[in-house]
């Protein structure tokens, strides 16, 4: 068992990744979230949902993880109050998750300090909620404005400064609230939602395979991820295992997601301390890597490829030469460019010292995937919970404690070497098969089922929740998003307003991830 | 130091030649007159507007400013501001919380001007925009607004999820092209 608590009653999910679910008491949700606290786990997702229809109530639901492996907590909450115990003293990251699981479902958490919206803006007014069963569109719009009380900085010299939603540059919407003196930032609030286009609604009218597709586009950027954890959750429902070799070709894809992000980010890490060679250079890699993948799967960014079941697409064994010979082009480019980006003075003297989250604040925070890594915080699923093929490859993990801008580049860069690796070794261990996939068309009744994937940001969650006649009735995906856009307000504080883009970008968080 | 400029020179030029306008990705009459277009041909400013897309299609913005499709060699430059820009090139289903902002790029940016939907979901609402259980999609929700021309006049729409960086360069130098 995960925990030893008399009071919490697990039981074992089938499926790729170790899992427990069990159903707790709104009492025992405190304790238990201390307990996993205190036994150094995090928190990794929160999430409601509407069981009115089942008589049920409401229910909240909490995805904890530790050494051992994932927790899903369900607590079942009553109609007529559904309120639940505040985690956010123990897990800071619950606060806007908390908030979000308000505005989308009523349900809340009592002795909270912070009861502002986050998701809602003004598409719908406060007293209807849109992931409620009985939720009618057309009677929840409004006409109120959209007003958000930021948290107000005041003293000699201070002044705010307000951006977005709308960015200078290519980049997604948001708004960030600056309170500064002179250049210096004192404190940085994000406000988000911009995005929020009913991506979890939307699943509940689409069955098993629209799902999927839907899931690969939560957050364009990371569509492997997502296509593979939403697959891994129904997978574990209906206890399917795919074939050997989709589970290989599973891992290239997420390997080249990782590969293709990382060189773009070192390309406008680059780029954003003035040096547009490095742009130049990286994002000529990335083209190269993308068409490799239009040319040998059918789509750059690999949407669509990952289904319930197995893989869409194969790999022939002549074109496994291709990606070896890609693997050594990247290997020497790559390589020599580090040479240069260390040496380079101007460069490093922007990188070093930026933006930093020291280990003890990050672990606090419970800040994950690569920026966790770049502050020592040791989690990377495909290490610690290696789901198969996985468990075959060894995966080294990149860590580094200094927490600033140049401890991301250096996550960045040592993880693209690693996934080469992995991608050589994928190739040399993808064994020739024909079946690509397993039957799995539909999903049994009253099933609950996880996946979790070590995307090239942290790790993706999927929840799948099915009804009696074994339909959608609830899916929760989860972006590494929101626990690293809370960290992004520390990372900020003491340094000057024109490093932000950079540190921002050193972190290169989904908007449309933590959105929905 | 060395080491960078030998990289430069063992690069070369990685640009290719950019496609040809397509009328068949216009949507309305010609709203510019020919001469403008002309001006615009020859250096053009892009403020881009994510209106609630999934950042796929950012990714392939992105992509049309690397050295293989070169869009700056084109005399098309991306700006910072629609107070610069000639054109909008909008993503996404315009979610209802961007639908207010979207308006306002659009009211801040200067006469003459042009739009370019970008992607499947700007065009028609792509996957995101129906609760009504259709697998096509296209319709509004709760959240979102569908396509972009529900809420700003659209020139030309470029399909795709996400178009490709050639099928993105085709749809602007299409915007930009006098009409045939």
């Amino acid at each position: 068992m995960p925990i030893n608590n008399p009071n919490v009653h697990l039981t074992k999910l089938s499926g790729a990744i170790p899992a427990w679910s069990g159903v707790i008491k709104p009492d025992d949700l405190q304790p238990t979230c201390q307990s996993v606290s205190d036994g150094g786990g995090r928190l990794v997702a929160l999430w409601g949902s509407d069981e009115r229809e089942q008589n049920k109530g409401f229910a909240l639901h909490v995805a904890l993880v530790n050494e051992k492996g994932l927790i899903c907590l369900n607590v079942p909450l009553p109609n007529d109050l559904p309120s639940y115990p505040d985690i956010s003293q123990i897990f800071p990251v619950a606060n806007r998750m908390q908030r979000a699981a308000y505005d989308l479902l009523g349900i809340y958490a009592h002795e909270g300090h912070d009861h502002r919206k986050w998701l809602r803006h003004a598409a719908w007014h406060g007293g209807s909620f849109p992931l409620r069963k009985d939720f009618d569109a057309a009677k929840s719009r409004t006409e109120e404005s959209d007003a958000y009380p930021f948290v107000q900085v005041e003293g000699q010299g201070v002044h705010e400064i307000a951006v977005g939603p709308v960015h200078a540059g290519i980049i997604e919407p948001g708004h960030f609230r600056f309170s500064v003196v002179g250049e210096k930032t004192l404190r940085l609030e994000e406000r988000l939602g911009y995005t929020h286009k009913g991506i979890e609604k939307r699943f509940e009218s689409m069955n098993l395979q629209q799902g999927a597709k839907l899931a690969g586009r939560v957050s364009g950027d990371s569509t492997v991820a997502y296509a593979w954890a939403y697959a891994m959750a129904a997978e574990s429902i209906a206890a399917v295992t795919p074939p050997d070799r989709a589970l290989w070709l599973r891992a290239l894809f997420l390997e080249r997601e990782r590969i293709a992000n990382h060189l773009g980010d070192l390309g406008y890490l680059g780029n954003d301390v003035a040096l547009s060679f490095g742009f130049a250079q990286f994002w000529i890699l990335k083209e190269q890597l993308l068409r490799n993948n239009a040319a040998l799967f059918g789509h750059r960014y690999l949407m669509d490829k990952i289904v319930p079941g197995g893989v869409a697409v194969a790999l022939s064994e002549s074109d496994k030469q291709t990606l070896l010979e890609e693997c050594a082009m990247l290997e020497r480019d790559v390589r020599l460019l580090r040479g240069i980006y260390d040496e380079h003075a101007g460069v490093q003297d922007r990188f070093i010292g930026a933006g930093r989250i020291a280990p003890k604040l990050a672990a606090q925070l419970g800040l994950c995937g690569l920026a966790g890594r770049a502050s020592s915080q040791a989690w990377d699923a495909r290490v610690q919970f290696p789901c198969a093929p996985y468990d075959k490859l060894d995966v080294q993990m990149a860590t580094y404690r200094n927490g600033d801008v140049a401890a991301r580049v250096i996550v960045r860069f040592d993880e693209l070497f690693e996934s080469l690796r992995l991608q050589r070794e994928i190739l040399a261990n993808l064994v020739h098969d024909d079946i690509l996939s397993a039957p799995l068309e539909k999903l049994p009744a009253h099933g609950f089922g996880i996946g979790m994937i070590e995307g090239w940001r942290g790790e993706v969650l999927v929840a799948i929740h099915t009804d009696a006649q074994g339909k959608l009735t609830r899916v929760h995906p989860h972006d590494p998003s929101w626990q690293n856009w809370p960290a992004l307000e520390h990372a900020v504080i003491g340094n000057i307003v024109p490093d932000f883009p950079l540190i921002n970008k050193s972190f290169n968080l989904s908007y449309s991830g933590q959105d929905l | 130091m060395y080491q960078l400029i030998k990289q430069i020179i063992k690069t070369g030029i990685k640009t290719e030649s950019p496609p040809l306008p397509d009328e068949a990705l216009r949507v309305d009459a010609q709203r510019l007159q020919e001469e403008i277009l002309h001006v615009f041909g020859s250096a053009l400013n892009i403020r881009h507007v994510d209106a609630g897309s999934c950042n796929g299609c950012e990714l392939e913005i992105h992509a049309v400013t690397n050295a293989y499709y070169n869009i700056k060699g084109l005399g098309i430059k991306f700006v910072a501001s629609p107070r610069h820009a000639d054109m909008l090139l909008v993503t996404g289903p315009v979610s209802r919380h961007m639908a207010t902002a979207l308006k306002r790029t659009f009211d801040a940016t200067p006469e003459p001007k042009l739009v370019v939907a970008i992607g499947d979901c700007a065009c028609d609402g792509g996957i995101f925009c129906s609760n009504d259980g259709s697998p096509d999609g296209g319709s509004e929700s709760y959240a979102s607004c569908g396509k972009v021309s529900n809420v700003i006049p659209v020139d030309v729409m470029v399909s795709g999820c996400p178009p490709t960086p050639t099928a993105i360069l085709q749809g602007i130098l299409t915007a930009i092209s006098a009409q045939k």
